[in-house]
């Protein structure tokens, strides 16, 4: 029955999304609504996800699917923390349409389903917690990204409607976004340390070399926006950071 | 009790009215506790208010006071004074606190007015009700509305622009180039909204002077600015010269000082002081007297949307007041109704007492508890949804004359 919940899940997702693009118009109704969206909608994931932990004799979220279930609570978790106050509703915009079609995607792949789970074990299970939970962040930071770059093209170019289709204000776009990704490296390192403890010689893979490779690039964002790059060239390197989470990094872990 | 609001405002009362009557916070404070009953004063630059609750003789009471206020201005005051109760009444301080009565509509400095002339005033039990929900309507407008977003100036919406870069200006840094009008403008615009002006820079030297006295800032020559650009956040133009004071080569050269800090540039003179070419590096945003123009003028047409929108926010809340404050008008008749049924209850139960164990004593208050609790809920319910109508005092009155409620009350 518990599975049946990604149902209610999925629709206030979409219509978080879809209030989000009416929020645009101006503040008011769509905004209220795409919030009530996000928060219902996680509501009835986290039950979901109770459901599921009570349900399973194992780590219930071992599979690809499973695991995006699990990333996507965690991403829409992480923006319930702040991004549904007036200042970064807009962020919805970047988040919500992302977070509905991933959770779809989670379905159609049987990742929302009550079943045995795998016997990984309590360590593997933290460390992919651990693992997921970074990587929503940087997920998030990415979108902050995304909106930095769409922000400042509304400025550069002297749009008419800036002033009445308000988004955060750059500065803090970028100093949130570089926030969120030390958050998240420091999770993910973590989450690193803990999965080292049941690493054995010749357990080295691709996955692994890329989270390193995606820890280097965050943290090379994070040195060389402390000596200048802030602005416009700290969002286009988070946003190539993303790349590797978002396309490399699935490909590594579970083809 | 009755609501009585009686005021004048911008709207009708000259300015030599207005400041006859205006009164500072421990001024209104003192003239409220003053007064018989609830009581609030709004004083501002644009009005005077009284809200009184009492059961009679209010609004003479207001009027009085505020001629007495007006002193020799007394004579002018008659055409200026309006009075407003109840409903009307409300529904006034909802839009006073959304700032849609305001000289320029939506701006916010007046719920922080509203909030103060509250905590200041003496408010009983329906005052307090009243402010409150006006404050939040205050909130809700600005919270849900574009209307105090939308600058109806040149000066304001370069401020506004600032805040769309750096967020808040506090501690901000701005360079004013010109010692004019329209610079000293946006120049305390941007001030008001926290930010610090730290140069002034003109041709001479000595208006500069004056113009950086009164921003508390250092005066410069134009020449000189060139280096400041790596220090401040917001540069602001607006001199005579012919052609251009600032160049894509100079701003360029202070670019790696700022370590990526963005920089926004105002320029205000016609013809223009900054390069056009500055807006293509990178974290430069510079928009000439064009680029702000229009944009006043779409956040002016937006204005017009978002006033409407507030309005109907404000009305939706005054319903929602008015609804309370029936409800009020048929409280007595539901408590009465209540204590009736809770007397029979206690002398029925007196009267079966001594036939009773403890435990079936328990068990039968319980029951009959229970029943009395249902058997009442929806005729309670039902006359505070008729209060609101405009049959809620017949039906209080119907439920009077059915239960003989007060009929002994009146025989004694």
């Amino acid at each position: 029955m518990a599975e049946f919940l990604v149902v209610p899940a999925l629709l206030a997702y979409g219509e978080a999304a879809f209030a989000y693009a009416g929020e645009l118009r101006g503040p008011g109704l769509a905004g209220r609504l795409a919030t009530w969206g996000v928060r219902l909608g996680w509501l009835a994931q986290t039950a979901l996800l109770v459901g599921q932990g009570v349900s399973a004799e194992g780590f219930p979220w071992g599979t690809w699917a499973g695991a995006l279930n699990l990333f996507v609570w965690l991403v829409v978790g992480a923006y319930l923390i702040w991004g549904c106050t007036p200042r970064f509703r807009l962020l919805g915009l970047t988040v919500m349409p992302v977070a509905a079609a991933l959770l779809a995607l989670a379905w159609a792949g049987g990742g929302t389903a009550l079943d045995e789970g795998d016997r990984s074990g309590v360590v593997l299970a933290a460390h992919a917690v651990l693992m997921l939970a970074g990587f929503a962040g940087l997920t998030l930071a990415a979108g902050m990204a995304a909106l930095y770059l769409w922000q400042e093209r509304r400025l550069k170019r002297h749009e008419r409607r800036v002033l009445r289709v308000r988004m955060p204000p750059l500065e803090a776009l970028d100093r949130l976004a570089a926030r969120t990704v030390l958050g998240s490296l420091v999770v993910l390192t973590v989450g690193i340390g803990v999965g080292a403890a049941s690493f054995e010689r010749g357990d080295f893979d691709a996955a692994m070399a890329v989270t390193f490779l995606i820890l280097a690039t965050y943290a090379g964002l994070l040195v060389v926006r402390h000596e200048g790059w802030r602005g416009r060239r700290a969002a286009l390197l988070n946003l190539a950071g993303f790349a590797l989470v978002a396309v490399v990094l699935p490909i590594t872990h579970f083809a | 009790m009755k609501l009585t609001l009686a005021g004048v405002s911008h709207h009708k009362a000259p300015i030599e009215l207005r400041e006859r009557v205006a009164l500072d916070l421990d001024a209104c404070r003192a003239l409220a506790a003053g007064l018989d009953g609830e009581a609030v004063v709004l004083s501002t630059c644009n009005r005077t208010e009284l809200y009184l609750v009492q059961d009679e003789h209010a609004e003479e009471l207001a009027v009085e006071t505020l001629a007495d206020l007006a002193g020799e201005r007394r004579d002018d005051l008659a055409a200026a004074l309006y009075r407003l109760r109840d409903e009307a009444a409300a529904l006034h301080l909802f839009r006073v606190a959304a700032g849609l009565d305001s000289l320029v509509p939506g701006e916010g400095e007046i719920l922080g007015q509203v909030r103060s002339a509250f905590e200041a005033g003496s408010p009983g039990p329906f005052l307090d009700k009243l402010f409150r929900q006006a404050l939040h309507v205050g909130r809700r407008v600005r919270l849900e509305t574009a209307i105090n977003e939308s600058p109806a100036s040149v000066p304001s919406a370069a401020a506004a622009l600032a805040q769309q870069v750096f967020d808040d200006l506090s501690g901000r840094r701005v360079l004013v180039l010109g010692a004019g009008k329209m610079s000293g403008a946006t120049a305390r615009n941007l001030v008001s909204r926290g930010a610090d002006v730290a140069v002034v820079a003109n041709r001479t030297l000595t208006h500069g002077e004056d113009l950086a006295r009164s921003l508390g800032a250092g005066a410069l020559a134009l020449d000189a600015v060139a280096v400041e650009l790596e220090q401040v956040d917001v540069v602001v133009s607006a001199t005579s010269a012919s052609g251009h004071v600032l160049g894509r080569d100079d701003v360029a050269a202070a670019l790696k000082a700022r370590k990526g800090r963005p920089l926004l540039l105002v320029d205000l003179a016609v013809p223009r002081d900054l390069d056009p070419a500055i807006n293509d590096l990178d974290g430069c945003f510079l928009y000439d007297v064009d680029d702000l123009e229009a944009v006043v003028a779409e956040t002016l047409s937006g204005r017009r949307g978002e006033a409407a929108r507030a309005e109907r926010l404000v009305a939706e809340e005054a319903d929602r007041f008015r609804e309370w404050q029936a409800a009020l008008d048929v409280v007595p008749t539901i408590a009465s109704l209540r204590a009736l049924a809770e007397e029979i209850r206690d002398s029925e139960l007196a009267r079966a007492g001594g036939r009773l164990s403890e435990r079936e004593r328990r068990h039968v208050e319980s029951v009959t508890s229970q029943i009395l609790a249902k058997l009442l809920h929806l005729p309670t319910i039902r006359m505070k949804e008729a209060a609101a109508a405009a049959d809620g005092v017949v039906y209080a009155d119907v439920v009077r004359h059915l239960f003989g409620l007060g009929e002994e009350e009146r025989r004694r």
